[in-house]
């Protein structure tokens, strides 16, 4: 997921090009107050007219306790973005308003339930809550890190190694699992460091992360190259996806591969291998069958 | 409508520069500066009437500098420039 300023056209264009999952629009933090209204005005006229092919376009929008983030709700849902982010979420109760303020203007230009919800967790007591705001809405479709807010919230500072992160990062992950949801990591913003970058992008792909929000195009690649399975583990998945499959048609729920035990577990993380290739675009559907 | 001096965009590639100022006489003046007015000045300044004259504004000065921008941001900052020139805002 990659941030875009949401009063930068020029960059608003752009991002598609560099082929990324999905574009995050804000006019949250990177937009200063007296250009809300313009930033606005853009994002959803770049929504209504930029073919942006299979992008999924999200848009942070604004806090609603704040003079813009109900006029935020308003402008994206009636451009027909995918998702809207909502920054800095500590409750279930502040998903609920969103959801309620969404289905009011989804309801005046008819196309209820349009319209998904991605909740940033970015301090303590959001961390803290993070099951109850994942599971808050039918809407929700994931959860994300904002560290820079929460480290400052903890009271410390981001480190290389992050391991002032890591109770947050598993707790996020494991309350977007037990909701069904995604879960994205937060930002890594020293552009100058790839090599740290990396390695955050492996720790957090091992903690069971869906993907990374980036801040540059530069970016993209390592992400990519994280996540996509390698060879190696798609063959293997094949194998056990393909194995079960005769067992089942054979009655039999356990089985060998390789000589060692498959049973469900083994299964669901084979095939999700087998997804992850198919989204990287190494495997394709047909290749399957 | 009453307008007051308003601006809206920048001088950036890709956007546009709208800036509004009470009419001087009936009709929409538009002054525009482009790389590309050779091949779209007209198309701009079209887009330029047509959406001041969709948000009521049917008399103004209005100078554009176009820095490459594409219709939906054409669109975008002229509203922003109406909106700050009469105060009336497009969202409910």
């Amino acid at each position: 997921m990659m941030f875009v300023p949401g009063n930068n056209p020029g960059m608003m264009q752009d991002a598609f090009i560099y082929g990324p999952d999905s574009i995050m629009l804000d006019l949250e933090d990177s937009v200063t107050m007296a250009e809300k209204d313009a930033a606005r005005l853009l994002v959803h006229n770049a929504l209504k007219s930029i073919d942006y092919g299979g992008t999924e376009m999200v848009v942070r929008i604004n806090p609603l306790n704040t003079p813009y983030g109900k006029k935020d709700v308003e402008a994206v849902v009636k451009a027909g973005v995918n998702v809207i982010r909502m920054p800095k979420t500590e409750t279930a109760d502040e998903v609920r308003e969103l959801e309620a303020e969404i289905e009011k203007v989804e309801r005046e230009i008819g196309c209820v339930g349009r319209t998904a919800i991605m909740a940033a967790i970015e301090s303590t007591l959001g961390v803290i809550n993070a099951y109850a705001i994942a599971t808050a809405s039918k809407r929700m479709m994931g959860i994300a890190l904002g560290a820079e807010d929460y480290s400052a919230n903890l009271k410390t500072q981001r480190s290389p190694e992050g391991m002032e992160l890591l109770m947050a990062r598993q707790t996020i992950v494991v309350a977007a699992r037990a909701a069904g949801i995604d879960c994205f990591d937060t930002v890594y913003s020293n552009l100058n460091d790839m090599e740290t970058f990396r390695k955050e992008v492996e720790l957090i792909k091992q903690l069971g992360f869906d993907g990374k929000s980036i801040i540059n195009p530069r970016q993209i690649e390592i992400v990519n190259e994280v996540f996509t399975p390698k060879q190696k583990e798609i063959d293997k998945s094949l194998a056990i996806v393909a194995a079960i499959k005769d067992a089942e048609k054979r009655g039999s729920g356990v089985i060998a591969v390789n000589g060692k035990m498959v049973d469900r577990p083994v299964v669901l993380r084979a095939q999700r291998t087998i997804d992850l290739a198919i989204a990287s675009g190494v495997l394709k559907k047909e290749d399957i069958l | 409508m009453e307008l007051k001096e308003s601006a809206a965009g920048t001088l950036e590639s890709g956007d546009i520069l709208v800036q509004i100022a009470p009419a001087e006489s009936k009709g929409l003046q538009v002054d525009l500066q482009s790389s590309v007015a050779y091949q779209f000045g007209r198309q701009i300044k079209q887009l330029v009437v047509e959406t001041l004259e969709g948000l009521g504004i049917h008399d103004a000065n209005v100078k554009v500098t176009d820095k490459g921008a594409l219709d939906c941001t054409i669109r975008a900052r002229v509203t922003a420039a109406a909106v700050r020139a009469t105060g009336k805002d497009v969202w409910a």
